[in-house]
């Protein structure tokens, strides 16, 4: 509130000066429209700031002299020399209060019912102006002013000047060195270089601004919004001391402004609606705002009745927004972006405050014209949140400039784990199915190939290349591979235009000392676009290795075409997919699905059951070679959970049961329903391998990696066959002996103990497979 | 109303802009290319300690690419608040054109109809007058 009655104090101030002349132009000539228009539009502001700054006193009198002026305005009243006066006298009153305000005293009352009623259209003589007011006007010693404006242009000049003499500064460095070494001249570069690096820091933070001014005001839109509809909000704001580039913060004034509207017109749900629910009558709504990188966060998150993205599509198929071909195709999260297409509203009724259709798109407009993205996740009947990235633009950001091909380009550093070889001892790139992978100590992280991605030619054999750990701000964590690493260098980052922002992978523009623009890469566009996902969906076995003891596996939970809840292992999920009812047939004996030129075996139901669409809901799964379809009524969510459960009584389809919570979940057995599948059928001449049948980290997932490998599985105690080679960890001892010509000992830790000699670590795959492939060669 | 066009050759045709669109003219050294950006945008050069997006004028009119030897003259405009160098073969001269722009009854090829904005008469030759937001808007958004 401080700040803001400043920024009144100053604004009023400043348009009172130049309103001097105006006055006078306006008392000699009362008919000029021009004067008439500049004195109305100052009350009027003075009148809109008041009733936000909480001045009565001063709202009273402007809004008096505003609507005086309004008449004369529509030709109503012509004015004539008492009203000048009068509306003089209420202009020089708010001058004088304006002034006390600022010095922080009292203004005495009264006298202002003289001054209003003076404006009255009437033969009252207006009172001269009361002594207090004289007094005041005389005795007020008129505080020292603090601060100026500027307009933003004149900032943006000297940033261009100071950006100009930093490169100049750079050239005049390579001169000197080139010379060789002048101990006098060299201090006084010192000297300048030191002055030079000081005032880009202060002209760049002339431009950074509290992001608490875009926040003050959302209390009071929240409460007034709340109480308009009826409902209870409670307002929860943090962060508000992030600072960015000043016209930013007026870029998303109106964006965060509109969804904080929409969350509490159609996101929180009214009193009552929310105690049926089990919600606590209270909504929350909660703003955020943090930095990332080069990125500035803000989350608008209620915990209302969250977005159906069903209905969306429904409104949007009505909309006529997506074609009925489109529909199905579309995953959650696309159905979801609906939410931003023009024309479409998700509101039952339009109200007076959103849901008339036209905002959702504009917001997300006005943010990408920023460079920036919206984000937007939801629950259904737990909430939704908004995020917007926008760029810390202007800034000076620290980066890593690297080479690709021909050409240079830099990523934040802030971006930036590690960097490694990817021909060094410790790391070794893999290709899973068409994709590379990095194994960095032990960590699978998947390769994004910056040359091919980009289509130039890299300049490094295969092999040969960096590979740059980045960890995007929107959590994906991924190997960047490039040619070579060149420095580190403080970057000034501008926006690029919008035809290069379009491409998505980069962040901006910067000029780097050398003079030659250099593009700066978006961590998180470069992942979108290379399709890496965040790594608790992707790869679980980096979770697994940090928290060796609390071992969990990323499962989907399903409710099943027969209603009952089923449980499957998301490593096997590729896709979910709503497919044509018409696309599913019995041939050949068992169901099955025509799915993009594919005929895959399905599962999980008996007929298929179309919905009132006409459309099944399908878990395309795969192992990597085979693909298979399992038919779902939903999805329901997805846990972490152990790798524990309770074995089936006889193999099938179910491997087992499981707790989720208090439920008892069935396990989907995957490599049964790959087996039936046919295609997966292993040859009976493959030679066995025997797995501790009771840990169920081998049943679940070392099966898969040795059946890859060539072997048939089978567990320890069942039959007496002789097996090539069987697998055991170290920690725990198995239930009875397994008989091979060869064993392979496992250990959970990545660190190599004396207890553990030998022995592989349980997710070096890699070294799992090589020592599979050398019992097979020895037998 | 200002009537000053800047007079500048495309792939050997006269062509005028309106000068006030113009912010200067500038000789292209080093274009640092955007791989994945749209045809028409040939790179990025440096402008003292600015950053201009370099527009193929001839990709953006539909007239494929254009020749990239020796010093590459360009014309600076600012739209929507980004610099932009469009690539021209040579900046002819800046002439005072009075008149509104003719509305065009030739049949113009995709590329240049989307970017003219009528005819422009200049020494009793008939010029095009271009629209540089549409030069930079490229091909594709022409053609729309």
């Amino acid at each position: 509130m401080e700040e803001l009655l400043g920024e009144f104090i100053a604004e009023t101030r400043e348009t009172l000066e130049p309103l001097a002349g105006e006055i006078v132009a306006w008392e000699s000539d009362p008919s000029d429209r021009a004067r008439l228009d500049s004195i109305f539009r100052f009350v009027h502001t003075v009148k809109g700031s008041c009733g936000f700054l909480d001045l009565p006193r001063l709202e009273k009198l402007s809004h008096a002299a505003e609507s005086a002026l309004a008449e004369v305005r529509t030709g109503d009243r012509t004015p004539d020399r008492k009203l000048v006066n009068a509306v003089l006298a209420i202009i020089d009153r708010i001058g004088e209060y304006v002034e006390a305000l600022a010095a922080g005293e009292t203004y005495p009352e009264g006298g202002d019912d003289a001054l209003i009623l003076a404006l009255e259209d009437n033969e009252i003589v207006a009172p001269e102006p009361t002594p207090a007011a004289v007094a005041q006007q005389q005795s007020a010693p008129r505080a020292p002013a603090r601060s100026i404006r500027l307009p933003v242009e004149l900032l943006d000049r000297m940033m261009a000047g100071v950006s100009d003499m930093v490169l100049a500064r750079n050239e005049l460095s390579r001169r000197l060195r080139e010379r060789g070494g002048d101990a006098i001249v060299d201090t006084a570069f010192e000297r300048l270089s030191a002055c030079v690096a000081e005032m880009r820091e202060s002209i760049t933070r002339t431009r950074m601004q509290r992001i608490d001014g875009l926040f003050s005001a959302l209390p009071r839109m929240v409460r007034d919004l709340s109480a308009e509809l009826h409902k209870q909000v409670h307002l929860i704001i943090d962060g508000g001391d992030v600072e960015l580039d000043r016209e930013m913060i007026e870029m998303i004034r109106d964006p965060l402004t509109h969804i904080v509207r929409n969350s509490i017109d159609h996101g929180i749900e009214g009193a009552a609606d929310r105690a049926a629910t089990g919600k606590p009558a209270i909504g929350t709504l909660r703003v955020d705002a943090r930095q990332s990188g080069n990125q500035i966060l803000i989350e608008i998150a209620d915990d209302g009745r969250g977005i159906d993205d069903e209905k969306l599509l429904a409104k949007a198929l009505a909309a006529g927004l997506v074609t009925r071909e489109r529909a199905p195709r579309m995953d959650r999260q696309e159905r979801l972006e609906l939410i931003f297409a023009a024309g479409l509203s998700t509101a039952q009724a339009v109200t007076a405050i959103s849901g008339r259709g036209v905002g959702m798109d504009v917001v997300r407009a006005n943010v990408e014209r920023i460079g920036g993205t919206v984000e937007i996740d939801t629950n259904l009947g737990r909430g939704t949140r908004l995020t917007l990235r926008v760029p810390m633009t202007l800034t000076i950001i620290p980066a890593l400039t690297f080479a690709v091909g021909a050409e240079l380009f830099a990523i934040p550093r802030g971006a930036v784990d590690e960097i490694v070889r990817s021909y060094g001892g410790s790391v070794e790139v893999e290709t899973v199915g068409s994709a590379p992978v990095a194994r960095i100590r032990g960590e699978r992280v998947p390769v994004v190939d910056l040359a091919k991605l980009l289509g130039v030619p890299s300049h490094v054999p295969a092999g040969r290349s960096i590979l740059v750990v980045v960890r995007a701000s929107s959590g994906e964590r991924y190997a960047l591979s490039v040619d070579s690493v060149q420095d580190h260098e403080e970057l000034v980052v501008k926006p690029a235009a919008p035809a290069i922002m379009a491409t998505g992978v980069y962040a901006g523009t910067t000029l780097p000392d050398n003079g030659r623009p250099m593009l700066l890469i978006d961590p998180a566009g470069v992942a979108q676009v290379a399709g890496v996902r965040a790594p608790d969906a992707a790869i679980p076995a980096r979770a697994e290795a940090e928290e060796a003891r609390v071992e969990t596996v990323p499962t989907l939970l399903f409710r099943a075409c027969d209603h009952a809840v089923r449980a499957i292992r998301l490593s096997l999920v590729e896709r979910i997919e709503d497919v044509a009812a018409s696309a599913i047939a019995r041939v050949g004996g068992r169901l099955r699905l025509s799915h993009d030129g594919r005929i895959l075996p399905l599962f999980g139901c008996d007929a298929a059951m179309p919905d009132k669409d006409g459309r099944v809901r399908v878990l395309l799964l795969g192992d990597g070679t085979t693909e298979i379809a399992h038919a779902i009524g939903e999805v329901i969510d997805i846990h972490a959970l152990a790798p524990d459960f309770l074995p089936a009584v006889e193999p099938g389809p179910i491997a087992g049961v499981m707790l989720v919570g208090e439920i008892q979940v069935e396990l989907v057995d995957c490599f049964w329903l790959f087996g039936q599948a046919g295609v997966a059928a292993l040859p009976p001449g493959r030679p066995l391998c025997v797995l501790d049948g009771s840990d169920p980290w081998m049943r679940d997932i070392l099966r898969p990696i040795v059946e890859q490998a060539g072997y048939r599985v089978g567990w320890n105690g069942e039959g007496d066959e002789a097996a090539a080679v069987a697998i055991l960890s170290v920690d725990k001892a198995p239930a009875a002996p397994l008989p091979a010509a060869s064993v392979i000992r496992l250990r959970a830790t990545a660190d190599e103990t004396a207890a553990s000699a030998g022995s592989i670590y349980r997710y070096d795959r890699h070294g799992l497979i090589a020592a599979l492939a050398a019992a097979q060669g020895r037998r | 109303m200002d009537d000053l066009k800047l007079i500048a050759r495309i792939a050997g045709q006269e062509v005028a802009l309106s000068a006030d669109a113009v912010e200067s003219v500038v000789e292209i050294d080093a274009i640092t290319p955007v791989p994945l950006a749209a045809t028409h945008i040939a790179g990025l050069a440096a402008l003292r300690s600015r950053v201009l997006t370099i527009v193929d004028t001839y990709a953006a009119l539909d007239l494929g690419r254009s020749p990239r030897d020796g010093v590459i003259q360009a014309i600076v405009v600012t739209i929507d608040n980004h610099l932009y160098g469009l690539m021209v073969d040579e900046v002819v001269d800046v002439a005072a054109i009075i008149g509104d722009p003719q509305p065009l009854h030739v049949g113009l090829a995709r590329g240049w109809a989307g970017a003219a904005l009528g005819l422009v008469e200049h020494q009793d030759r008939a010029l095009l007058l271009l629209d540089p937001a549409r030069i930079v808007a490229g091909p594709l958004a022409a053609a729309a």
